[in-house]
């Protein structure tokens, strides 16, 4: 940056500002992740401590039936939750882009999401048990009480509640910079309302598309407090399987293999969404993340 | 078209509203089980408040967030300045370092945590696991956000400022404190308060790195869920709605007076 400045004072200067942060990150992020690596190929040793010997055992039991049918619920409510994301926030992100106070409705959108989490998931199950408000108006309705908690139903209204904003965000983004003057192009080309639609506007909001889709499954698919209110314990997901293995069963090596799993799970996801975006030539410009916003 | 679209905001809104507005309703109801309303009361906010271990978690959850974000917001508020004002060896892994927090799940992120603290303990004899790392893994959260938001504000300003400061005489540190940080202002300031309500809010991350009396609101409120619905959870639940909205005004009133 500045010409005068000689390389020692340039070195001082990075040292002062990146030094603190970046050791933080080094010692609590770096160091932590390279834990779990190591500890899932070791050992649950007698008093639920990590000895050797190294292996692959631990991923080897990943194969498990039972463990493969969490992994597939997992998949289950990360894939479900992101549709019905998309099915209910995609249009919402339009009426709030084109809205004359969408300042209000973006805050208004915020307000519960910012409201604890706990609390958002606790909310579901007071709504949705036996002597619920859900159960009381199906009952009024003559449809009689149902077997709505504990459920897959549970945990998934749940997990779309919990992370609509931020599919609703990055898709916000997109449609605000949209421009409406290919939409006139493709109406002046006689192009009905659907293919004008699909042509004009869609692709311009693909990379908000994929950043919500993104933004709503990994946290819908590793989220353990939701399956674990709301399933209470018939629904088990990958982030279920961890939380037990580090509190009760106090087998930390498989605990790590299950974490690395789904890490990796969670990477290859979004290393598909960068290549996805690139490849539809999208890669560029804004980054449609919900920090734009802030 | 727009009609149909105002039909489907206003399903989604309500949809977005009503657990709120049943717990709020349930807090002030005499009814211990489901949703009839039996009558109006102050009770559960009475019991509320004559709990002292309410308290003392309440005051656990704000010091947790306020020395966090406090550490955190300088942390990452220096950080963004390097990454955006220097070219230095290891910028590109930092910022893959920077993204694992942000992209890997809490479950993970907590774990790992557990298994830092629990070799350091057995390496240097600290430390146990107590409100103190409770700190430590809300720190390491929030660096993450708070970096990003600040570096997507510095990154809008024009570097041409800071030239005409240090053209004008100014040294290093003084161009940062008196034409850097102001010009970031909003973007420190966006980023803390993200940072205090990823705090108040965390559960999970809390959850592994929590030892013994260093029980914050969202434990307690994860504990007494476990044990049933409790019409004195539902005081506490409009409480916490009620501070949440008013960070959130907060931050409104402050993001708009920048533009």
């Amino acid at each position: 940056m500045n010409e005068a400045a000689t390389p020692w004072r340039r070195a001082f200067r990075v040292l002062v500002t990146v030094g603190p942060g970046g050791l933080w990150l080094l010692l609590f992020v770096l160091l932590p992740t390279l834990l779990v690596l190591v500890a899932s190929f070791l050992t649950r040793g007698p008093y639920g401590e990590l000895t050797g010997p190294l292996g692959l055992h631990n991923y080897a039991r990943l194969l498990h039936p039972v463990y493969l049918e969490a992994f597939a619920q997992s998949l289950l409510v990360g894939v479900l939750a992101t549709l019905l994301s998309a099915l209910l926030g995609y249009p919402l992100a339009f009426y709030i882009a084109r809205h004359p106070r969408r300042d209000l409705l973006l805050f208004l959108l915020l307000l519960p999401f910012l409201t604890n989490f706990l609390i958002r998931v606790y909310a579901w199950l007071v709504l949705l048990q036996r002597e619920g408000l859900v159960n009381a108006l199906l009952g009024a309705l003559g449809l009689g009480p149902l077997a709505l908690y504990p459920s897959f139903f549970a945990v998934l209204l749940a997990t779309v509640y919990t992370f609509l904003p931020f599919f609703v965000l990055p898709v916000y983004a997109s449609v605000e910079r949209l421009d409406w003057q290919l939409l006139e192009a493709a109406y002046d080309l006689g192009a009905r309302p659907l293919r004008a639609f699909l042509h004009a506007v869609l692709p311009q909001t693909y990379p908000g598309l994929f950043a919500g889709s993104v933004l709503v499954f990994i946290p819908a698919m590793g989220t353990f407090v939701v399956a674990d209110l709301l399933g209470a314990g018939r629904v088990v997901l990958i982030g279920n399987l961890i939380q037990q293995q580090f509190g009760i069963t106090r087998d930390w090596a498989f605990g790590a293999a299950l974490s690395v799993f789904l890490m990796g799970f969670v990477l290859l996801s979004l290393y598909l969404y960068a290549r996805l975006q690139g490849e539809r030539g999208l890669g560029h410009g804004r980054s449609p993340y919900p920090e734009d916003l802030l | 078209m727009r009609r149909l679209l105002a039909l489907h905001a206003l399903l989604v809104y309500f949809f977005l509203y009503l657990p709120i507005l049943v717990i709020v309703a349930l807090s002030f109801n005499q009814g211990r089980r489901g949703v009839r309303f039996t009558g109006f009361t102050l009770d559960w906010y009475r019991a509320l408040f004559q709990d002292p271990r309410v308290l003392e978690y309440f005051l656990n959850t704000l010091v947790v967030a306020f020395l966090s974000t406090l550490v955190a917001t300088a942390l990452g508020t220096l950080l963004a300045v390097g990454l955006v004002r220097y070219r230095f060896p290891g910028k590109g892994f930092l910022r893959y370092l920077l993204y694992i927090p942000v992209v890997v799940p809490d479950v993970v992120m907590g774990v790992s945590l557990l298994l830092l603290f629990a070799l350091a303990r057995e390496v240097l004899g600290f430390p146990r696991l107590s409100l103190f790392t409770v700190i430590l893994g809300h720190i390491t959260f929030q660096v993450a956000f708070v970096t990003l938001v600040v570096r997507s504000r510095l990154l809008l300003l024009d570097p041409a400022l800071e030239e005409a400061a240090r053209d004008l005489g100014a040294r290093g540190w003084q161009t940062f404190w008196h034409v850097t940080l102001p010009l970031a202002w909003p973007g420190v300031a966006a980023g803390a308060l993200l940072a205090l309500t990823l705090s108040l809010d965390d559960f999970v991350v809390t959850f592994f790195t929590a030892g013994p009396g260093a029980t914050t609101l969202p434990l307690y409120i994860y504990s007494s869920v476990k044990l049933g619905v409790s019409p004195k959870v539902h005081a506490l639940s409009t409480l916490i709605i009620a501070l949440s909205a008013f960070f959130l005004a907060l931050g409104y009133a402050l993001s708009r007076r920048r533009v």
